[in-house]
């Protein structure tokens, strides 16, 4: 069994899978609740696939880019998880799971754009082939910037239709499209490490003002 | 002494910049392992959060994996995970939190989202044993200066009293900077207040009769900082030098007067014959000291933890996580959220 799950937009998204296909899936009600609902919703989609976690034979985890917070907990999860139940962690790009689902649904047909949400008015973009293989970015880019007539999938040609106005296939990453993009292997599974694409200390002067030294 | 039907317990903090990972069984500490990115902070002069929660999530399998080297024992033999679900960074805190569900849900065994503060209370069980069933704690450090009355730590705490503005430790830092000392500023004052004289008489905060009629066991260090860094200026208009270490032992006896002073009346006045200093500060070699000194006089025993075991570590969680197992109280549930402003009468989530 796979046990797939992505936490770098909004929502979060677990899937299993079970060799042959995507035998549940769940995602999360409300957004920007990663930490409360991510443990759950894991339990919830391996008991209504009939398993436990000890059936877990491997993880995959979206590695974003996407928002910092959210990002880390899908991270931290999917590492700690492999540690206690000595399973391999496979990391995938987020924007190529949106890819993935767009080539197979047949939303795009040539060369096309996934832009998600990357907050502070800018996304989060890379450039596929019609197969789906990525050949630019990801980046992260004001939607001007980053503005393109070809196909957009993603929840970025959603929120700036001024900058993308071809807005196709899904919205959201599917893990279930994560679990079929591992078990695929087309493409090369990453370490789990977090694609933030931003330094920290971009974010350091704000944040300071608010907690230089919080914890007792 | 150990006895292996004692609950082992796991305990992860991840509410500032240290990541800790501690392992106890009943109040025997087997492992404290701690992976700290407080010079990644350095240069800022506090601590960035974004900087904190990306080492958290660098720093967790490898010291979750070193903890139980340490302890010599497999994650599956552990019985229970608690966490610090708060107060703290609240990015930080997600990274321990999510970490934590991840053991419990893996290892199919009870999650404990625990109060920060209570766990550097709890923490004083692995070094001075089990504590009396009723104590004064006074915790002390960069994010808060609290006195508490604790009379079972696995049910809550009373406050009497806090710091009104900054925390005890966080005057240590501001003065240091304005000292020219590094950060973190509580180690580098207490060294350089040791070849220092108390030559001058700082403020103590809240400490006039009027004051203590609304403010009795609360602090204020904003004023004593300010004091410090008018001093400091005055020094420096006039062209003298600044005696860095007359300073430091001045500033810092203002610090440990008032703490010690209040936390002995708090405990007078509630027939408390036991003190528990816990936090940061409570390294401090000062405050040990006045404490010892004071506390005696009025036939009060004081509690300090070595300063390892005062900072911010996983060994504290696992303490008061190890104390709730063995109370057998309720287990927090799979959705448990980090909270960075859990109040302290708060002990599980
Ligand atoms: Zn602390």
């Amino acid at each position: 069994m796979l046990l797939a799950f992505d936490t770098a937009t909004a929502q979060v998204s677990v899937a299993v899978h079970d060799g042959s296909d995507v035998v549940a899936e769940r995602v999360s009600e409300q957004a920007m609740k990663h930490g409360e609902h991510l443990a759950p919703l894991i339990a919830e989609a391996l008991a209504s696939a009939g398993a436990t976690v000890s059936d877990v034979t491997g993880i995959a985890v979206g590695v974003g880019p996407g928002p910092f917070t959210g990002l880390r907990v899908g991270l931290v999860t999917a590492r700690t998880l492999g540690l206690a139940l000595d399973v391999p962690v496979h990391g995938v790009c987020t924007l190529d799971v949106l890819a993935a689902e767009a080539v197979a649904s047949g939303a795009v047909v040539g060369d096309f754009l996934v832009a998600t949400d990357a907050r502070r008015k800018e996304v989060y973009v890379a450039g596929y082939s019609a197969e789906g293989t990525r050949l630019s970015g990801p980046d992260v880019l004001r939607p001007a910037d980053a503005a393109s007539l070809r196909p957009v999938v993603g929840e970025g040609a959603v929120l700036y239709p001024a900058d993308f106005p071809h807005a196709v296939g899904p919205v959201r990453p599917s893990a279930g499209w994560l679990a079929r993009l591992v078990l695929s292997g087309t493409v090369e599974p990453l370490d789990p490490e977090p694609l933030y694409l931003r330094r920290p200390d971009a974010v350091a002067t704000a944040a300071r003002v608010a907690a230089e030294r919080p914890s007792p | 002494m150990t006895r292996m039907n004692e609950p082992l317990v796991l305990g992860i903090e991840t509410s500032c910049d240290e990541t800790g990972v501690g392992i106890v069984r009943g109040h025997t500490l087997l492992a404290d392992a701690v992976a700290s990115s407080v010079e990644e902070h350095a240069r800022f002069g506090g601590v960035v959060p974004e900087v904190a929660s990306r080492a958290h999530l660098e720093a967790m399998v490898p010291t979750i994996q070193r903890a139980c080297s340490d302890a010599g024992i497999a994650l599956r033999d552990v019985d229970a995970i608690a966490v610090t679900s708060g107060p703290g960074l609240a990015g930080a805190l997600l990274v321990g939190v999510a970490a934590a569900k991840s053991l419990a849900l893996a290892l199919d065994k009870p999650l404990y989202g625990v109060n920060h503060l209570a766990s550097h209370v709890a923490v004083d069980q692995l070094e001075h044993g089990a504590l009396p069933d009723r104590c004064l704690a006074m915790l002390v450090s960069g994010g808060h200066s609290s006195l508490l009355l604790v009379d079972d730590i696995t049910l809550g705490v009373t406050p009497l009293g806090a710091t009104i503005d900054d925390a005890a430790g966080e005057a240590f830092d501001k003065v240091a900077r304005v000292l020219g000392l590094p950060f973190p500023g509580g180690p580098h004052i207490d060294r350089a207040a040791r070849d220092g004289q108390i030559t001058i008489d700082f403020p103590r905060g809240l400490s006039t009769r009027k004051d203590l009629e609304r403010h009795r066991f609360d602090f204020s260090f904003s004023g004593l900082k300010t004091a410090v860094a008018r001093w400091i200026e005055a020094r420096e208009a006039s062209g003298e030098p600044v005696p860095v270490a007359d300073v430091a032992a001045s500033f810092q006896e203002a610090v440990c007067d008032v703490l010690t002073r209040k936390a002995i009346d708090a405990a007078v006045s509630n027939d408390i014959d036991t003190i528990m200093i816990g936090g940061g500060v409570a390294a401090n070699s000062r405050l040990r000291a006045l404490a010892e000194e004071r506390a005696a006089a009025k036939g009060i025993r004081v509690r300090v933890p070595r300063p390892g075991l005062c900072t911010d570590n996983g060994a504290m969680v696992a303490a008061l996580g190890s104390e709730l197992v063995a109370r057998g109280r309720q287990p927090s549930a799979l959705d448990l959220p980090a909270d960075s402003s859990l109040p302290v009468t708060t002990v599980v989530a």
